[in-house]
């Protein structure tokens, strides 16, 4: 099996994981879910260091981040499909 | 690489109390800070033992107090230790922790520095200690079962892939060796914020579970709500998870739980440095998330081995417990692989399976019981933090 360039916890998730390092923006990625083994392929929007997340679908504003099936946070700002998601446009809901 | 737990042995040493250790050391053990000279000028003496100096044991009342005698205590206890020598500026003190000690019916013996001075008490305490090293320098090694071990576990510098990768080993470790007898250790009180429910079904009673509920709300009222700035985001998580991806501290702490396994249950929420009492199993333990902290607590209540899962890489070791290094980042693996014992980053590649992860952790469990130095011991990493509660008097 190819490398994979981006890991997904859950079938559920709405990010996934950047697993390698120099991602840049363009790439055609192999995405893996690790609880099926499942793959599909998603290209990415920026350039995005390894162990940030990246949008699987549009999200907007006030949208719940999902990860390992659960919720993370929400979103502060927009992410398109293949973006970045990290502290800039996601925030915990609790503080 | 298939094991059978159940059967699998190391070569260490069974204490006179049963317990197995990992480590042969003979420690000079402060009461206080300013003793932490006359430890020190001992352990230069006398080849083969270590001092562990410290910053508190002065004017501490309360629960807080307790809380330094426990770890105090609970150090010079671990099995991972032959013999101890206690200096303190006084005898009361002294021998409350000495006696402490000596329950164990390792040899140990206190010393106290006020009406001789350093100079006096240095001698003395020197001549004490090279006959521990003589002593315990010819102690041998048993065969004794794995799963005999106590094993705690705690991560550090995290990030996205600590979660998918070196956690998952420890919880997949912990899932094959906790049903063979194995004694686990978990924590990190703050960084279960997010994941509280999770934990909270975790318990193997609903005993258990409410202990860890009134554990982690008196944390989030006391110390969260008691000093909250406008955001605790802006310590949690910490800017090197964030650097490592990580946002929120759910995220953090969901990867977090991953140590536990799939299918391990705590059988009790210890307070801090507090020694099991409910037999073999896994627990929960009441510990700061500073890694130097955490692993000082889980070694004062008699955990001889200590795993931790890193992603942006954490360096800690402690003095008396072996620290085992696991990462799945591989820019950490190339930046800094002098701080990792298990490489775990076909995980990420999907080389690697968790099981055969978890295999591997197993192995090196193992092989640094058998005496392999950890990256932490070969490059003298030696942190010995004890956790303050509150102002002293």
């Amino acid at each position: 099996m190819a490398v994979p360039q981006l890991l997904v916890h859950d079938a559920k998730d709405n990010v996934g994981v950047v697993v390698v390092e120099g991602l840049s923006a363009g790439t055609d990625m192999l995405c893996v879910v690790t609880h099926d083994n499942s793959d599909f392929r998603l290209t990415s929007g920026d350039d995005i260091p390894i162990g940030h997340k990246v949008a699987l679908k549009d999200l907007n504003e006030g949208d719940t981040v999902i990860k390992y099936g659960e919720d993370i946070g929400k979103m502060v700002g927009s992410a398109s499909k293949g973006g970045h998601v990290h502290t800039h446009n996601c925030k915990t809901k609790r503080w | 690489m298939a094991y059978d737990a159940s059967t699998m042995t190391v070569q260490a040493w069974r204490r006179d109390n049963g317990r197995v250790g990992v480590r042969n050391h003979v420690i000079i053990l402060p009461v206080d800070d300013i003793s932490n000279a006359a430890c020190e000028a001992v352990a230069n003496n006398v080849k083969g033992t270590m001092a562990l100096p410290h910053a508190y044991g002065r004017l501490q009342f309360g629960e807080d107090l307790d809380l330094h005698f426990r770890t105090m205590i609970g150090t010079g206890a671990n099995p991972n230790v032959a013999a101890v020598v206690v200096i303190g500026i006084e005898p009361e003190w002294t021998k409350v922790i000495t006696d402490g000690i000596a329950k164990t019916g390792k040899p140990v013996m206190g010393f106290s520095i006020e009406q001789k001075g350093d100079f006096e008490t240095i001698r003395a305490a020197s001549w004490q200690a090279k006959e521990y090293v003589h002593w315990a320098s010819e102690l041998q090694k048993e065969e004794c079962p794995l799963t005999d071990l106590w094993v705690s576990t705690k991560c550090g510098e995290s990030d996205t892939t600590t979660g998918l990768s070196s956690c998952p080993t420890v919880g997949n470790m912990y899932d094959k060796l906790i049903p063979n007898g194995l004694y686990g250790c978990f924590g990190e009180t703050s960084e279960i914020t997010g994941a509280e429910h999770i934990c909270e079904k975790r318990g193997a009673t609903p005993e258990a579970s409410a202990k860890f509920m009134k554990i982690f709300q008196a944390y989030q009222d006391d110390v969260i709500f008691a000093h909250q700035t406008d955001d605790l985001s802006d310590s949690q998580p910490t800017k090197g998870n964030i650097l490592g991806g990580l946002t929120t501290i759910e995220e953090k702490a969901l990867g977090n739980l991953e140590k536990i396994g799939r299918d391990c249950t705590y059988i009790d929420a210890l307070e801090p440095a507090e020694a099991p009492e409910k037999g073999r199993g896994l627990y929960f333990m009441d510990t700061s998330s500073a890694a130097a902290e955490c692993v000082t607590l889980m070694a004062a209540a008699g955990y001889v081995v200590h795993t931790f899962p890193t992603g942006q890489g954490n360096v800690v070791g402690n003095p008396i417990v072996p620290v085992i290094k696991i990462s799945g980042n591989p820019r950490t693996l190339r930046t800094m692989s002098e701080h990792i014992d298990v490489d775990v980053t076909g995980v990420l590649t999907r080389e690697m399976t968790i099981d055969q992860a978890g295999d591997s952790l197993i192995d090196m469990i193992r092989r640094t019981s058998n005496g392999r130095l950890t990256a932490a011991e070969a490059l003298g990493h030696r942190e010995f933090v004890m956790t303050k509660l509150y102002r002293s008097a």
